[in-house]
């Protein structure tokens, strides 16, 4: 049960190539050519990662990412042709965990969708507060009082990784690096788009964050448990 | 420094204006501003003043006349009626039967309160005096009724003695008792008087009624001019009023055109030229707004296009390119020449891929469609991150890279991506073009900029050069062969940038001793640069000297270098879309 990869892509060769670099890597990718179908082909196969071309025919990419994430907290990785900020932090928006511009490398690719299936390895039963916040990071909840907060896997590891120094300043690129699995990366758009997501889910009044709180000019820290 | 030690100078000569004056000057002032603003005011005011002219001059003429012609006819009875007062005199005076002048005396008592007449409003006065050409020697004494014998003018006294006919003239009458004077006509003629020989006998009568009448008509006329000038005052207004209105509105459209607002139309009624102005400025409103739209969808069509020639090229250049890997990846298993392709495929798509990103920004930017994405950040570390990456590159071509940063930070707001894009643009040229020789990086701040040198002791750059550098696809030697593999773009989407950012990139050379070039960078957005803290030309004589005092004037300091500057500066009010981050 590892390594399920749905590939949703109407280009034919760029789907078998990425199916050739997946499967010689050890993963199991599965194939989808249009937006209308890909919810359908999301139900039927369960992938554990999701690669999404943002310009389909039938349904565009940021709406069926909506659509599966609003079912489902896989990691979904978009492959994109533009790089303008405004339609990454669209496709962020929409519900992705982490995008990709074309033409990129197979390592880059590899790397990137094992950084998304790569799970925190040893379940060690932990518990974890932040703000009036309590994480079971063993069981993957997140708790307010008796409410379960429903997190994405990124958006967990993403407070997780807050939560477990909460002395710390984290900057976004050292975000980049413990949550995205970047080794030099460059683009914070991830960060800022997915701390608002994570924002909007967990505290009280986004606005005015207490839990994930911005340090301005240096990056995010836990607000005070 | 001298402006500012001329101003208190000159206030000092000023004289103070007392407040009357400051406020006529105001006026004065308020009046001409508001003289060469309105045409309606400068058209009525014309008016007006040519139609005082007009009534002025049709109003003395017509009271000229009037009094002319009144005197005259009053002239002509008050002539009659003297030579028939005259004729009755003479002939008593020649039925007189008096031997003594006592007898003469009431004689002629008795004469003149017959002249004079019955009391009446045309009170006339009788003078009988002694001729002046009279030599006979006369007891009997001048006199005068109701008058002084000094309203009679010496010239008509003269003229009397002189003819023998009646003669007439214009004089006036002293006021009595506070009453107004008033103009009288003396007639008079000399008549003999048995004894005492020639008399002048005048004959004054007063032009009262005729001075009423005068009067009457001045102030008829001169109401009727106040009113006629009113009258061509307010239609003058009203003429220019009805033209004014549907100029200012034409005016305030063509305003509200100008302004982007491109629906907006005048309204037009009628038939007239007024209509006719409105109709042709609609169509011209119009065509610029069908002329512009239709701009405006070639650019988002053109847009589109590169947007989606983009998307097009990309999907097949990532199979392309995912496919060459994986045969890279196997090249050990195959022969030669294959292992050798599959590596020059890998390197020239590296190749495509930079010229196609390249091309990609350089249309970005032609489209306006670049955004600036600030964050405050240390210049510094910027350049830092740079020199780091392409540190083992310039180790690679012998070159060292020098470094030298200030102690303190220097903060600006910049969009990082793109400065350190520029800053790996001039350090990458630097390296290419340096032929092994050191590279100095340098970083100064200024309070309003900061400012990055790169420096090379490389081939340098020819003065006719130096204008084409920032040009698209521009080389320097055609026959050089190019070896880091650059797009030919790097400078002029470095330049771009720099615009973007309302700094200057710019570039000094010269064949064989090096070239400089010079990123300046305002440490706010959207604040004006007026100078760099970094001089362009390097002190060539002491390469080592820090060049923070020298400014851009360092330049000026080296005639022969600064003929070598390439000043690329941006346009002004070349405003760019700025977004903050939140």
């Amino acid at each position: 049960m590892r390594g399920r990869v749905l590939v949703v892509d109407d280009d034919n060769a760029l789907s078998e190539m990425l199916g050739i670099v997946l499967r010689g890597e050890g993963f199991e990718p599965m194939f989808c050519a249009d937006g209308l179908g890909a919810l359908e082909a999301f139900r039927a196969t369960r992938p554990d990662l999701v690669l999404l071309d943002l310009m389909l025919p039938g349904k565009d990419g940021i709406e069926v990412c909506r659509l599966i994430r609003a079912e489902s907290g896989v990691p979904i990785v978009m492959l994109t042709a533009k790089s303008d900020t405004v339609d990454v932090v669209l496709g962020l928006e929409s519900g992705a965990d982490d995008y990709m511009v074309k033409p990129f490398k197979p390592k880059e690719l590899v790397a990137r969708v094992r950084a998304r299936l790569r799970r925190t390895d040893e379940p060690s039963p932990e518990s974890l507060d932040i703000g009036d916040v309590g994480i079971d990071v063993a069981g993957h909840v997140v708790r307010r009082g008796d409410e379960v907060i429903s997190l994405t896997p990124l958006e967990f590891d993403l407070l997780v990784a807050l939560a477990r120094k909460p002395w710390q300043v984290f900057t976004r690129e050292v975000l980049l690096e413990q949550v995205w699995g970047y080794r030099h990366a460059a683009d914070t758009r991830l960060v800022n788009v997915h701390v608002q997501r994570l924002r909007s889910k967990i505290e009280k009044d986004p606005e005015r964050p207490e839990i994930v709180v911005t340090v301005r000019g240096v990056g995010y820290k836990a607000g005070p448990a | 420094m001298a402006k500012r030690r001329r101003r208190p100078l000159k206030a000092a000569i000023w004289p103070i204006r007392t407040l009357p004056q400051r406020t006529v000057r105001f006026v004065v002032r308020q009046i001409r501003r508001h003289w060469s603003r309105s045409m309606r005011l400068r058209v009525v005011a014309t008016t007006m003043l040519l139609g005082l002219l007009v009534v002025l001059a049709v109003g003395t003429f017509l009271s000229f006349r009037i009094k002319a012609g009144l005197i005259e006819s009053r002239q002509k009875t008050a002539m009659l009626e003297a030579e028939g007062l005259t004729k009755t005199a003479t002939e008593l005076f020649d039925r007189s039967v008096y031997s003594d002048a006592e007898r003469q005396e009431s004689f002629v008592n008795d004469l003149i309160s017959r002249l004079e007449g019955p009391g009446g409003p045309e009170l006339r006065g009788v003078s009988l005096l002694r001729a002046l050409r009279s030599t006979q020697p006369s007891e009997l004494r001048d006199r005068s009724s109701r008058i002084t014998p000094s309203v009679i003018p010496d010239s008509l006294r003269a003229a009397v003695n002189r003819s023998s006919r009646q003669q007439a003239q214009i004089t006036s009458l002293p006021g009595v008792g506070g009453q107004k004077g008033m103009p009288a006509l003396a007639v008079g003629s000399v008549i003999d008087v048995p004894l005492s020989g020639p008399y002048e006998l005048y004959f004054i009568f007063p032009l009262q009624r005729e001075q009423e009448i005068l009067d009457l008509v001045q102030r008829t006329l001169l109401l009727a001019g106040i009113g006629l000038v009113l009258l061509v005052g307010g239609v003058a207004y009203v003429v220019t009023r009805q033209v004014v209105t549907p100029v200012r509105q034409a005016a305030k459209t063509a305003e509200e055109l100008a302004s982007g607002r491109l629906d907006r139309r005048m309204k037009v009624r009628g038939q007239d030229d007024i209509a006719r102005l409105g109709r042709a400025f609609n169509g011209m409103a119009a065509s610029l707004e069908r002329q512009i739209h239709q701009l405006e969808e070639l650019s988002r069509v053109q847009r589109r296009f590169v947007s989606d020639v983009s998307h097009e090229l990309r999907t097949p250049l990532t199979t392309i390119r995912m496919a060459s890997e994986v045969i890279h990846e196997g090249r050990h298993g195959l022969d030669p020449v294959l292992s050798r392709s599959a590596e020059l495929l890998q390197n020239q798509l590296d190749r495509f891929e930079l010229l196609l990103t390249d091309l990609l920004e350089i249309s970005r930017f032609d489209a306006g469609a670049a955004v600036l994405d600030i964050e405050a950040e240390d210049v510094r570390e910027v350049v830092e991150r740079v020199v780091e990456v392409l540190l083992p590159l310039a180790e690679s071509r012998g070159s060292t890279i020098e470094l030298r940063v200030p102690p303190e930070p220097c903060l600006a707001q910049i969009d990082s991506r793109r400065v350190e894009r520029i800053v790996r643009n001039l350090l990458g040229n630097a390296i290419e073009h340096g032929e092994g020789g050191p590279i100095e990086v340098r970083i100064a701040g200024s309070a309003e900029a900061v400012a990055i040198a790169v420096h090379d002791y490389g081939v340098g750059i020819n003065v006719d050069d130096l204008a084409m550098v920032f040009n698209r696809f521009w080389r320097a030697d055609l026959a050089r062969a190019r070896t880091t593999g650059g797009t030919g773009l790097g400078l002029a989407i470095a330049q771009e940038d720099a615009h973007l950012h309302g700094g200057w990139l710019q570039a000094w050379g010269e064949p064989g001793v090096g070239a400089v070039f010079r990123l300046t960078l305002p440490r706010q957005v959207g604040a004006v640069l007026v100078g760099s803290p970094l001089p362009l030309v390097p002190h060539l004589g002491d390469p080592d000297e820090d060049g923070d005092q020298a400014g851009v004037e360092g330049a000026a300091e080296f005639p022969n270098a600064a003929a070598g500057l390439a000043q690329m500066l941006p346009e002004p009010g070349c405003d760019r879309p700025v977004r903050q981050r939140g």
